[in-house]
C-alpha cells in the first residue's frame, strides 16, 4: 500500500468508528433525545415516576379556560389518540392557541392533571402572509363541507399533525 | 419582564438591534481582524526576509 | 479547453488568484446585504402566526445552513489535505474555521431571540439546538487543536481528524428535527420544495448568497495570509510586490 492508501484507510476506519460510537450514543439515549412525552405514552407510563417531565402536543380546541385570578389556565394537550389535562399558573407566550403546539413542563397532581411549571408555545414551518393563511382556511373549509355533502360522514375528522413529529412510531 | 413588554410593543425594533445589528457587528469586527491579519503577516514576514534566514 | 486545476492548488498560484477573487465575492456581498435587508424589512410581508418576529429567519436561515455546510467544506479539505498531503488544502480548512464559528454563534445568537417572543424561552435543550451547540465546539476544537500544536503539518494532521470525525454532527443537526421531538420546528426548505411564500423566498435566497460571498471574501483573506506566513522562507514570498519595502 502506498501511504496515500494507508492514510485512505485510517480515515475511513476512523470514520467508521466513530460513526459507530454516535450511533450507539443515540440509540442508548433515545428516550432522552426527544425533548418531550406525547400524551399517548403518559398513558402507557413510558413516563418518570415523580419526576418533572415535558408533555408535547396540540392545545385542544375549546379546551382553553381561565380562571378569575387571570393568571391560571386550564386546558388540554392532545395528540388526537388521548388527552391531558392541565393547569399552569403563569403568562403564556403569545402564540399559545387553541389548535397550536404547545409544550408544557411539570409534575403529574392529583386526578391525573399536569402541574406545569413553563409553558412553551410551538409553531410551524409554514411562513406566509395573513391574507393567505385566510384564504387557507376558508378552502379547507369548503373542502370539508364538500366531502359532507359527498360522502356523509366520510373522514373528516382531519388529521392535524403534531407540527413536525407526528406522536406514532414509538 | 420589562424586555419582554417592550419587544412586543417594538417588534421591528427589537429585530433590527437583536438580530441584524449584532450579525452586522460580528463581520464588521471579523473583517477588521483579516485586515489585520494581512497587515501584521506582511510586516512580520518582511522583518524576518531582512533579518536573514534565521528562525 | 483543459484547465490544469493543480496549478491552482498549489499555494503560489492560488495566493494571487485568491488577491483577484476578493473583490468579485466582497462587493457582490455588501450590494446583496442592502437589498436583502431592505426586502427583509419593507417587502417581504408579515407571516399570519408570527408577526414581525418572523424577520429575524432571513439572518437566522442563512447563517444556520452555512455553518453546517462550511464545516462540510472544511472537513472536505481537511480530508483532501490528509490523503493527497496538499499543502493548500490544510490552509484553506483553517482559514473557514473562525468564519464557521462565527455563522455558528450567529445563528444560536438569533435563534435565541427568535425563540423568546415566540416560543416564550431563549433555549431549551432540544436535539436541534444542542447539536448546533456541539457544532460551535466541534469549530472551537478544531482551531484550539490546531493552535496547540507547533509544528505546522502535525498541527494540520490532528486537526483534521478531528474535522473529518467532527462531521457526523452535521446530518444529526439536519434531521434532528425529523428524528426526534424537538421545539424547534421542521425544515421550511424541504428537498420536494417549500410552502413558503414567494417573497419570503427571494429574501431568504439573497440574504443566503450575501452571506456566503462573505464568507468566501474573508476566507480568502484569511488564506492568504496564512499562505504568506507558511511559506515565508521560500523564494516566490521574497518577490511579491507587497514584499518590497
Amino acid at each position: 500500500m502506498k501511504p496515500r492508501h494507508k492514510r485512505f484507510a485510517f480515515i475511513a476506519v476512523a470514520l467508521a468508528a466513530v460513526g459507530l460510537a454516535v450511533g450507539l450514543v443515540l440509540y442508548a439515549l433515545r428516550g432522552n433525545v426527544n425533548l418531550y412525552f406525547t400524551p399517548t405514552q403518559v398513558f402507557d407510563k413510558q413516563v418518570p415516576k415523580g419526576r418533572s417531565f415535558r408533555i408535547g402536543g396540540l392545545v385542544e380546541k375549546g379546551s382553553v379556560k381561565r380562571e378569575s385570578d387571570g393568571l391560571t389556565t386550564n386546558f388540554v394537550i392532545t395528540d388526537m389518540y388521548k388527552e391531558i389535562p392541565v393547569v399552569y399558573k403563569g403568562i403564556l407566550p403569545d402564540l399559545f392557541k387553541e389548535g397550536k403546539g404547545v409544550v408544557a413542563e411539570g409534575k403529574m397532581g392529583a386526578g391525573g392533571v399536569m402541574v406545569a411549571e413553563q409553558v412553551l408555545a410551538k409553531h410551524d414551518e409554514n411562513y406566509m402572509p395573513p391574507e393567505a393563511a385566510d384564504a387557507l382556511k376558508k378552502a379547507k373549509a369548503m373542502e370539508a363541507a364538500d366531502a359532507l355533502k359527498k360522502g356523509g360522514a366520510a373522514n373528516t375528522a382531519e388529521t392535524v399533525a403534531i407540527p413536525n413529529n407526528a406522536p406514532v412510531a414509538q | 419582564m420589562n424586555i419582554l413588554v417592550w419587544m412586543k410593543a417594538n417588534p421591528l425594533t427589537y429585530v433590527w438591534i437583536g438580530s441584524y445589528m449584532f450579525a452586522l457587528i460580528v463581520f464588521a469586527i471579523e473583517i477588521v481582524l483579516v485586515v489585520r491579519k494581512r497587515k501584521t503577516t506582511l510586516h512580520q514576514v518582511r522583518l524576518m526576509r531582512d533579518a536573514g534566514d534565521e528562525e | 479547453m483543459t484547465i490544469n486545476w493543480f496549478k491552482y492548488a498549489s499555494p503560489t498560484s492560488f495566493y494571487g488568484l485568491a488577491g483577484k477573487m476578493i473583490p468579485w465575492f466582497a462587493i457582490p456581498s455588501a450590494i446583496l446585504f442592502v437589498v436583502g435587508m431592505y426586502m427583509g424589512f419593507f417587502v417581504a410581508p408579515v407571516d399570519a402566526q408570527q408577526g414581525e418576529f418572523y424577520r429575524i429567519m432571513f439572518i437566522h436561515v442563512p447563517t444556520a445552513i452555512l455553518s453546517m455546510f462550511f464545516y462540510l467544506v472544511m472537513a472536505g479539505y481537511a480530508a483532501l489535505g490528509l490523503i493527497f498531503n496538499t499543502r493548500l488544502s490544510a490552509m484553506m480548512a483553517s482559514a473557514i474555521a473562525p468564519t464557521g464559528a462565527l455563522f455558528t454563534l450567529i445563528s444560536l445568537w438569533t435563534g435565541a431571540l427568535w425563540g423568546k417572543p415566540m416560543w416564550g424561552t431563549w433555549w431549551i435543550w432540544d436535539a436541534r439546538m444542542t447539536s448546533q451547540l456541539i457544532l460551535l465546539f466541534l469549530y472551537l476544537g478544531f482551531i484550539a487543536l490546531h493552535a496547540s500544536i507547533d509544528e505546522p503539518r502535525r498541527a494540520d494532521r490532528a486537526a483534521a481528524l478531528l474535522a473529518i470525525v467532527g462531521s457526523v454532527n452535521v446530518p444529526i443537526i439536519y434531521f434532528s428535527v425529523k428524528w426526534w421531538n424537538t421545539l424547534h420546528q421542521g425544515s421550511t426548505i424541504k428537498f420536494s420544495g417549500t410552502s413558503m411564500q414567494i417573497t419570503m423566498q427571494h429574501t431568504l435566497l439573497t440574504m443566503t448568497i450575501a452571506c456566503w460571498f462573505y464568507a468566501i471574501a474573508v476566507v480568502l483573506s484569511r488564506v492568504r495570509s496564512i499562505i504568506l506566513e507558511r511559506e515565508r522562507k521560500t523564494d516566490w514570498i521574497s518577490e511579491l510586490p507587497e514584499m518590497r519595502s
